[in-house]
């Protein structure tokens, strides 16, 4: 079983569009969507969610006013400014303390120290996962709640569950639609996968976002190769980039050409590939050859520890 | 007045939006600074090119403990939600990337054997782009927190008529870090499915922090009209488009700002700065005014 993971550094380069028609493209698949604060690849291939489960990615602290003395020692210990005098009163004393869920980081501390046992600290549901079929195979995604914290360990759980399905049905590849970025939902999508496919872009934010997330798979090392998305909207720039992706040791698999078509595809819920024929539809068949050979030869790394 | 920018969607062109209003709103004679959130690919640099004056690590404390001292009591790792002190046997364990230096550990140990240390997560930098004051953080490689990089940029920000936020794409902690003291977001879109999804819970998400919103359309020709019937049902209004303009994607690709490489554009980005202050201002004077009580929101069943 292998594990392709698409990302980009900068965000909208379309990524989403890459993997929905990787997945109409490949033979037989597991998908997973890992950008769970922002989830897309469900609008294009129309999912028929057949399990779905709560996630708790910790715990967080709640001040129970009637038991509130107003002692201070919560605010005190908090790191995280989560904490102000301005709950309701209790009767005994006009104001208590408020903890302000957002800026929480459930690290219980206050509960720990509160005299009067007024803290409330118990896991919370910070997220859903849902298990579902769409017409290119099994597909597992989720959704952080808004605000919410622990999306590593969210994208780690739906790594966990589409691998599991992979298994099940011996399927061997699983296609997973990554986030922006190089942090915390990035890092769990990457670490102990076997390949990574960054979706690039000929601007000079593209290089230089492109840049830090290679250094990134680099740190891991995780075998990486470079597409580049609308290369035709500055030429130059985008051998500058293939350039500089050689020079970093990265296997330049693709380009795809600026196509309006891409956007008309996601308007009418289909893949670019199952859209159109010509244009950014074949570039993408061209890119999938690629990329299938590359992961065919890379050497399996499931097996790696995940960060958690 | 702090403005942000945000949106759910990556791509949008969040960082377009927000050097341009810096520069529109410097050039009108206003003190500005530029705050980029964007701490693990930050962009603004390219456009506004500030010549960096002030360079410094910042991190979070983390636990070292003295073994001398320590009796592997074990009360460290039992206040520690995060998995990153643990007491294994005859030794004490730290994890610091898991470390958030909520400082239970250090609070709770009874022999006072655990001093807090820092731990560098990034880089701070600050300078000038012309009379625009610029502060940008970077993400060391392969960290894997960033929101106490963000505290650090917000925290540095001077005080100005004009506070610009840039902030990172998505809906989770660290585009929360980057909004919440705001007074007002401004939410970037383009009208297709995806960007009307993540136009969505970027919306949830403002309203979550009860803070006042309005939207901006990119490339408002491309596409559907998902987008602009969602802000009428919605009631939000809709303070500016902008046409998918070849030209515009050119001038980005090379790193220029729209307001030097298309002056036409100027004026637009003129109207949507007071379009932006004069919403601020209607909430303010509309500003509920008992404590906001934030609750979070959970995602609906799918």
């Amino acid at each position: 079983m292998r594990e392709l993971v698409v990302i980009s550094g900068k965000g909208g380069t379309g990524k989403t569009s890459i993997v929905a028609s990787f997945a109409a493209l490949a033979d037989k698949c597991v998908l997973a969507d890992a950008d769970v604060d922002a989830a897309d690849l469900h609008l294009v291939l129309d999912p028929r969610t057949v399990h779905r489960e709560q996630f708790s990615g910790g715990s967080r602290a709640r001040i129970m006013p009637g038991h509130c003395t107003a002692c201070g020692k919560c605010e005190e210990v908090c790191r995280f400014d989560a904490i102000t005098y301005d709950g309701p009163g209790n009767g005994r004393i006009s104001k208590t303390f408020r903890i302000d869920p957002i800026a929480c980081e459930g690290c219980g501390v206050c509960a720990y120290f509160c005299a009067e046992d007024a803290i409330e600290f118990a896991p919370v549901v910070n997220g859903r996962l849902f298990v579902a079929e769409t017409r290119c195979g099994p597909m597992v995604h989720a959704r952080l709640g808004i605000a919410e914290e622990n999306s590593g360990k969210l994208v780690s759980l739906v790594r966990t569950r589409a691998e599991a399905i992979a298994q099940e049905r011996k399927l061997d590849l699983i296609l997973i639609d990554g986030s922006p970025g190089i942090g915390c939902p990035v890092i769990s999508s990457i670490t102990g996968a076997d390949h990574v496919l960054v979706v690039t872009e000929p601007t000079l934010s593209g290089l230089h976002d492109l840049k830090r997330v290679s250094d990134l798979t680099k740190h891991f090392g995780i075998e990486t190769q470079v597409c580049i998305n609308k290369w035709d909207l500055n030429e130059d720039l985008a051998s500058e980039i293939e350039t500089q992706a050689r020079q970093r040791g990265l296997g330049v698999a693709g380009k795809v050409r600026y196509d309006q078509a891409v956007t008309r595809a996601q308007i009418k819920k289909k893949s670019v590939v199952e859209y159109a024929r010509n244009g950014a539809a074949s570039d993408i068949k061209q890119l999938w050859m690629e990329v299938s050979i590359a992961i065919a030869k890379a050497p399996s790394g499931v097996t790696a520890r995940r960060y958690s | 007045m702090k403005i942000a920018v945000a949106s759910g969607k990556g791509g949008t062109g969040k960082t377009t939006i927000a050097t341009n209003l810096a520069t529109v709103a410097s050039r009108n004679g206003q003190s500005v600074v530029y705050l980029d959130c964007d701490v693990e690919e930050p962009n603004g640099h390219i456009f506004l090119k500030p010549e960096i004056t002030h360079r410094e690590p910042v991190g979070l404390l983390i636990p070292r403990v003295d073994e001398e001292k320590c009796t592997l009591c074990g009360q460290c790792g039992e206040i520690c939600q995060y998995s990153a002190i643990v007491c294994v046997g005859q030794k004490v364990l730290c994890y610091p990337e898991l470390c958030h230096a909520c400082g239970g550990c250090w609070l709770v140990c009874p022999e006072d054997a655990i001093t807090e240390v820092p731990r560098e997560m990034g880089v701070l930098e600050a300078g000038r782009a012309g009379p625009i004051r610029f502060v940008h953080g970077l993400l060391n490689v392969g960290e894997a927190m960033s929101p106490p990089v963000i505290k650090a940029v917000k925290a540095t920000a001077p005080e100005a008529d004009l506070v610009i936020t840039d902030a990172p794409p998505g809906t989770s902690c660290p585009v929360i870090e980057s909004i919440r003291d705001c007074d007002f977001v401004l939410l970037v879109s383009e009208p297709t499915p995806f960007g009307l999804n993540d136009l969505k819970l970027a919306v949830e998400m403002v309203r979550a922090l009860k803070l006042p919103l309005g939207v901006f359309i990119n490339r408002a020709d491309v596409g559907d009209r998902g987008v602009h019937s969602y802000c009428s049902q919605e009631r939000i209004k809709i303070l500016a488009e902008i046409p998918d303009d070849r030209r515009i994607g050119e001038a980005y690709s090379r790193g220029e700002l729209i307001c030097d490489a298309l002056p036409d554009y100027t004026a637009s980005f003129a109207a949507l700065l007071q379009e932006v202050t004069q919403e601020e201002a209607t909430f303010e004077t509309h500003r509920p005014t008992e404590p906001a009580c934030h609750k979070p929101v959970l995602p609906p069943g799918g």
